[in-house]
């Protein structure tokens, strides 16, 4: 087993050390004080900084501890806010796959619809954003139960609700298909909620990798699937492009 | 052959920003970075124009990168850019004499009420169908031949060039010293107060006026055209538009007939109705403005209604409240509760601009009774920028013997769905928001492409226009006309607060 990882130990002495101070803290002070070369420790403050741990004044150029780490338990991305970062990515999905987009983010067991874009064909279409949808029938929900492991709590034991017969309804099931989400990074549903509609989705991903929504685009079955009624492989990349294009814009460094 | 793409610039008074699009019009990448905000005193705004120069220097070629295409591939550049930022810098060695003094920034209001106190003031408005305001350029250039000892006598000689950002950019981009070209468009120019508004060129009566000497003058070219080639930076490709930054977004949601609109909401909202060949004269407090103007076609006229605050509200409650950590929070706290609670809050943060120009008006927050949380405040903030809106379509209809029949909007306010739902409640009539949000980039894109053939004509550029999202208006009209009669109430309050000094 490999050792402590000395940085995590460093930066957690560095939010202990800003915990008790009284007031606000220079880079040299906090220095001095864990006995770091000056370099070392501000290299630690950008990182802490980035995630928003710590924030520093930019008046003083001192740091405190960051509003990040007040609501660590609750939500750590407004929903409002994904939706501000992501709305330039979604229009160019939605205009690259001729598809409806939609992005997603988990509310009591549930997807909340938090952004969604219009198929770019001008037909009457209406806005549902605020509407909430099944987790285990939609490819927004497959990949949030598939890459967040509090979030399929909700679902209980028990067996599914179908929609169609397609609907994956055996919970033994649903874990066999979320390990293969997990093992390709995306998500489809073909008739699984509605007949005649499919979906494809992938992970949208803060700092770090964790995982704060999903983004998809759904339509007609015959638009979404091949003619083996796989989903298209170029849908499949516009989604997965545009998945990361998000996730770069809200700071996860690989994806 | 390899795809082709269009690059916008939009140099914007918080950042500059690079997008590339492709040819339906969506976009590949973008590159941004912003500049410092200079305030050296209450009421002035500089911007340092070396700095922003140094910024495009960066971000253009990362956004060529970020798409992987090559400079050949790159059918024009667009510029939009922030109006009426006013810089003067010399010709031989291209260095700024001071900085850019920008659109928000009032220290020549002594200047402007002596100027109007001439009996040839009213001659202004008239010429070039604009208000003697602050807001402008004309005062400030004036302000610095005034202050700048030597500056007039250089400026006749020549040697000193006066432009706003996008005269800056091209003067740059094609060779500086080194015979850059000193150009603006007909829609920046027609920011200035000292162009004609009919024969589209400066006026000897405008610039004695306000005592500008011509040799400091950008040549007013059309919106788009090739006006030549750049030599650094983006070496080789061609520059095919400059417009002012609403006017660009005008242009990229594609309004090109008469009684078409849009609004778009950043720091400030500015709603922009197409009135075709003829400039309309507003007897309702609205600007006449140029929209555009396609090679060497007429001009095409548009009705302008800024209003000065929307966005800078949110920006001020997170930032001068701290009840938000970022702006768009400001939908999840207006949310936690169903209505404002019988609270408003007026922005006149700087006076109140259409239709009311009020200078001496101040905010207000009125209606506080000890049931108001900070959630009726949120929704007080957005609803602010709804209502501000209804005053100035109201306005434009009266001008324009036109109605309203649907609004196409843009910017970031866009993503917050509760304010574009009120915006429709309050308007009564649809609100449309298109495929591509960066609308200000897209129109510089459009026009760019347009002037070098990468889209044929106005017509092509109208089927990339797609319906992104719309909010159709579900409030009870009773309920709209007392709540618009609170608010004109609320209005009413803001006036008359500054007294003139004693």
């Amino acid at each position: 087993m490999p050792g402590p990882v000395q940085s995590i130990q460093r930066g957690a002495a560095i939010l202990r050390l800003l915990a008790r101070s009284s007031g606000k803290l220079g880079v040299g002070e906090i220095a001095t004080s864990l006995g770091l070369p000056r370099g070392t420790a501000h290299g630690l403050l950008r990182t802490l900084q980035l995630v928003g741990f710590v924030e520093q004044d930019s008046a003083t150029g001192k740091y405190q501890l960051g509003a990040a780490l007040l609501h660590l338990g609750t939500s750590y991305l407004d929903v409002n806010e994904l939706r501000s970062r992501a709305i330039n990515w979604a229009d160019a999905l939605a205009a690259r796959s001729c598809e409806s987009v939609k992005i997603g983010t988990v509310l009591d067991g549930q997807v909340l619809v938090v952004h969604h874009v219009f198929r770019p064909d001008d037909t009457l279409q209406t806005l549902d954003v605020g509407s909430l949808m099944p987790m285990h029938a939609t490819a927004l929900g497959k990949v949030l139960l598939a890459f967040d492991s509090g979030a399929g709590a909700a679902l209980g034991n028990g067996p599914l609700e179908a929609f169609t017969r397609r609907t994956i309804v055996a919970p033994k099931d649903l874990t066999r298909s979320l390990a293969g989400i997990r093992e390709v990074g995306w998500a489809a549903q073909v008739e699984e909620m509605t007949v005649g509609e499919a979906g494809i989705a992938a992970p949208i991903r803060g700092h770090g990798g964790l995982v704060v929504g999903a983004i998809g685009i759904s339509g007609a079955v015959e638009r979404i699937c091949d003619a083996k009624g796989q989903p298209n492989t170029a849908l499949v990349t516009f989604v997965r492009d545009a998945a990361r294009a998000v996730s770069r814009d809200l700071g996860a460094a690989r994806w | 052959m390899a795809t082709r793409y269009v690059m916008s610039i939009d140099q914007g008074t918080t950042s500059t920003r690079c997008i590339i699009f492709d040819q339906q019009g969506r976009l590949v990448s973008v590159t941004q970075r912003e500049h410092r905000q200079h305030f050296p005193q209450p009421g002035w705004v500089e911007h340092d124009a070396v700095e922003i120069w140094r910024n495009l220097e960066r971000i253009a070629p990362e956004a060529l990168r970020q798409a992987g295409v090559g400079l050949e591939q790159v059918a024009a550049i667009g510029i939009a850019n922030q109006r009426e930022t006013t810089l003067v810098w010399d010709r031989n060695t291209g260095v700024p004499l001071r900085r850019a003094i920008v659109w928000q920034d009032t220290r020549t209001t002594a200047l402007v009420d002596e100027l109007a106190a001439r009996p040839e003031a009213s001659m202004v408005q008239k010429r070039c169908g604009l208000p003697l305001a602050t807001y402008f350029s004309a005062p400030r250039i004036r302000w610095l031949l005034d202050d700048v000892p030597g500056l007039r006598e250089r400026a006749e000689r020549g040697e000193v060039l006066f432009g706003t950002m996008e005269s800056w950019l091209i003067w740059n981009l094609t060779g500086g010293p080194d015979g850059g070209l000193h150009l603006t468009d007909v829609t920046n120019a027609s920011r200035t107060l000292l162009m004609d508004l009919t024969t589209l060129e400066w006026d000897d009566d405008l610039l004695d006026f306000f005592g500008v000497p011509r040799a400091m003058l950008p040549q007013i070219r059309p919106s788009t055209e090739t006006y030549g080639v750049a030599r650094t930076v983006l070496p080789g490709v061609r520059i095919g538009a400059a417009l002012g930054d609403q006017q660009a977004a005008l242009f990229g949601q594609t309004c090109f007939a008469p009684g078409e609109a849009k609004c778009t909401y950043g720091t400030g909202g500015f709603l922009l109705l197409n009135t075709g060949k003829d400039p309309v004269r507003s007897t309702h407090g609205l600007l006449t403005t140029v929209g555009y103007q396609v090679g060497a076609e007429p001009a095409v006229y548009a009705l302008e209604a800024p209003i000065a605050v929307t966005g800078a509200l949110v920006q001020w409650f997170r930032d001068g409240l701290g009840l938000i950590n970022s702006a768009p929070e400001i939908e999840t706290l207006a949310k936690t509760v169903d209505d404002n609670g019988g609270c408003y809050i007026v922005p006149a943060f700087a006076g109140l601009f259409a239709p009311h120009w009020r200078s001496e008006a101040r905010g207000v927050i009125v209606g506080l009774t000890s049931y108001i949380t900070k959630g009726h405040l949120a929704r007080a903030v957005l609803e602010a920028t709804a209502w501000q809106t209804r005053e100035v379509v109201d306005a434009m209809n009266a001008d324009s013997g036109l109605d309203l029949r649907v609004l196409k909007v843009d910017g970031g306010m866009t993503a917050d769905n509760l304010l574009m739902q009120c915006i429709a409640d309050v308007l009564d009539v649809p609100v449309v928001r298109p495929m591509v949000a960066e609308t200000v980039s897209l129109g510089a894109a459009y026009a760019a492409g347009l002037a070098v053939g990468y889209w044929p004509d106005l017509e092509g550029l109208r089927r990339n226009w797609h319906r992104a999202a719309q909010w159709l208006p579900a409030m009870d009209p009773a309920r709209r006309e007392s709540e618009y009669d609170n608010w004109r109430r609320a209005v009413e309050r803001t006036f008359g607060w500054l007294q003139p000094r004693r």
